[in-house]
């Protein structure tokens, strides 16, 4: 694990999401994460600038890439981590396409220069913090961790997009099935149940272009994890958590539902696992309680969905062939 | 002068030629598409849209350049990279929906797209983004809102009002150290491109 990240919170970290940023810390302390933040960062422009201009839209992802390059490294390989998926797709897409374009690198270089900055492509590994922590710490050191497991918590992993796709780094390798979340859930000890619309989109900003579009996409996820009966859906991304969370009262009025299912970032979900207080982990700031939902967790693990034997029928099953064992000299 | 058929006038770039030129970053092999309709099959918005990726891609290669920049395909694509990473001809899709939004700012067509206010929530989020550093969304809601929804604003409102309760929203904006830093690395970005 490298020894020392830029950490890059991201806008949305600093108040929509407090409670991410609030977990993040204190995941981060308990693994022994070490994270600095970038001097200074401004916004990445979330799905907005790309939209008005190009080139101003990568000059401003790149002041906070050249902002981490010039920290402090002491020689050492660069890392960066953000914690929201928009934020990490522009930070790594900017890096992706500068060292893929040397006309783009050259342009961008000289707007930055404008201010003074400079920034080589490929200077800093941009992660998201899913990443850093199944990768970099790795499930063995989380599992040791752990002093309160899950069990009996019955969670629907939610990956969305930007995290798995593109992935111009080659990190997952999956865009549309990962299971790295799974499994670092199930290292918690909760019951992660196969969530078929894992990485579906949550909308993003249509809520505030075409809120039909965008309600029909959330209460596809609500659907599926309620279908399955999960206790809460696991996010990774402040967009994702807001729609879900956020619009859950508005997908209920618009199609009739009633869905209750409370939405908690997966660094929120470890904290508990870790002995964090809800309050400790930013639990309480959702619109919808998770906290009646934390009283499902038990001592024990729940017993594997006891086997129930199938009634066999009346009828006698066929003869089983005869099976010729000359060979293995058994008789 | 005759024009030789099929043979685009020296000096005259085909609608195709425009979209890859204004794409930056590395080669966006629009020209490849085999019109396979895996983009459109895979996209959230598919149904809402004008036209489908597939579609639009072979409008632009048709030179249909009024129509494409008037869809609402490009407003409507919510950024999920699914086209793009199922694409056989590794098409950089998403991206060049925002060159097609930037295009159809640009020459005044989305005005005729059913997305006509799409724009103006985007000017809204970057007009903050330029002016602190950050991103601000009580006023990035409020300005846009009350402009476009001012009936919608009481349902807004609620939302906002639970999130200010909550904690989750700065009744103020916060402004970066260096702005003027930020500022001129932007306005050297603008002049670059030719927008200023
Ligand atoms: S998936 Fe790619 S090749 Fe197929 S129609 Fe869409 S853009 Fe064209
Ligand atoms: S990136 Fe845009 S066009 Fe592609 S599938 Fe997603 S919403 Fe559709």
């Amino acid at each position: 694990m490298p020894n020392r990240y830029a950490y890059y919170p991201g806008c949305s970290l600093e108040k929509n999401a407090r409670a991410y940023h609030i977990s993040t810390l204190y995941v981060a302390e308990k693994l022994g994460v070490a994270l600095e933040e970038v001097p200074d960062w401004n916004c990445c422009g979330a799905t907005e600038y790309f939209a008005i201009a190009a080139l101003p839209a990568y000059a401003l992802v790149a002041r906070n890439l050249a902002l981490a390059q010039g920290m402090d490294w002491n020689g050492g390989q660069r890392h960066l981590v953000a914690p929201c998926s928009a934020c990490f797709l522009n930070l790594s897409k900017t890096d992706h396409y500068m060292a893929d374009s040397p006309q783009l690198a050259a342009q961008v270089n000289e707007a930055l220069a404008a201010g003074g900055l400079h920034y080589d492509p490929g200077a800093v590994f941009v992660h998201h913090l899913l990443d850093v922590i199944v990768d970099d710490v790795g499930y063995e050191k989380v599992q040791e961790m752990v002093t309160k497991p899950l069990f009996g918590l019955r969670v629907a992993p939610y990956y969305g997009c930007l995290v798995t796709r593109p992935d111009y780094k080659h990190i997952h390798n999956e865009p549309e099935h990962p299971f790295c979340l799974d499994d670092l859930l199930a290292a918690l000890g909760a019951t992660v149940i196969d969530y078929p619309v894992k990485t579906a989109c949550c909308g993003g900003h249509m809520t505030q272009i075409s809120e039909d579009t965008a309600l029909e996409l959330i209460r596809r996820l609500l659907k599926a994890a309620a279908d399955y009966r999960a206790d809460a859906i696991v996010a990774l991304c402040p967009m994702c958590q807001l729609n879900l969370d956020g619009y859950q009262a508005q997908v209920n009025k618009h199609f009739g539902t009633d869905y209750h299912i409370p939405i908690l970032y997966f660094t929120q979900v470890m904290g508990l696992a870790f002995g964090a207080t809800p309050e400790e982990i930013g639990i309480g700031k959702e619109f919808v309680d998770a906290r009646p939902v934390l009283n499902k967790i038990q001592e024990k693990p729940p017993e594997e969905g006891k086997k129930r034997r199938k009634k066999r029928r009346d009828k006698q099953a066929l003869p089983m062939p005869e099976l010729l064992r000359t060979h293995t000299g058994r008789k | 002068m005759a024009l030789d058929p099929g043979i685009v006038p020296e000096g005259r770039r085909t609608f195709m030629q425009e979209v890859i030129a204004a794409t930056p970053g590395g080669d966006p092999h629009l020209e490849l598409c085999l019109q396979c309709g895996t983009c459109g099959g895979s996209c959230p918005s598919g149904p809402d849209m004008d036209h489908t990726p597939r579609q639009l891609f072979a409008m632009i290669a048709a030179g249909m350049r009024e129509d494409v920049l008037k869809s609402n395909t490009p407003w409507f694509c919510v950024s999920c990279y699914y086209c793009v990473v199922r694409c056989p001809q590794e098409i950089h899709i998403t991206d060049i929906m925002y060159t097609l939004k930037r295009m159809a700012i640009e020459e005044g067509y989305y005005r005729e797209s059913s997305a006509a206010e799409a724009p103006d929530f985007s000017e809204t989020f970057i007009d903050f983004v330029e002016h602190y550093g950050r991103s601000f969304e009580l006023g990035l809601a409020t300005r846009y809102h009350l402009k476009h929804h001012p009936l919608g604003m009481l349902k807004m409102a609620g939302m906002g009002l639970n999130m200010l309760i909550k904690g989750r929203m700065d009744l103020k904006p916060t402004r970066i150290e260096h702005l003027d830093q930020l500022q001129a690395i932007l306005q050297k970005a603008k002049e670059l491109e030719g927008k200023d």
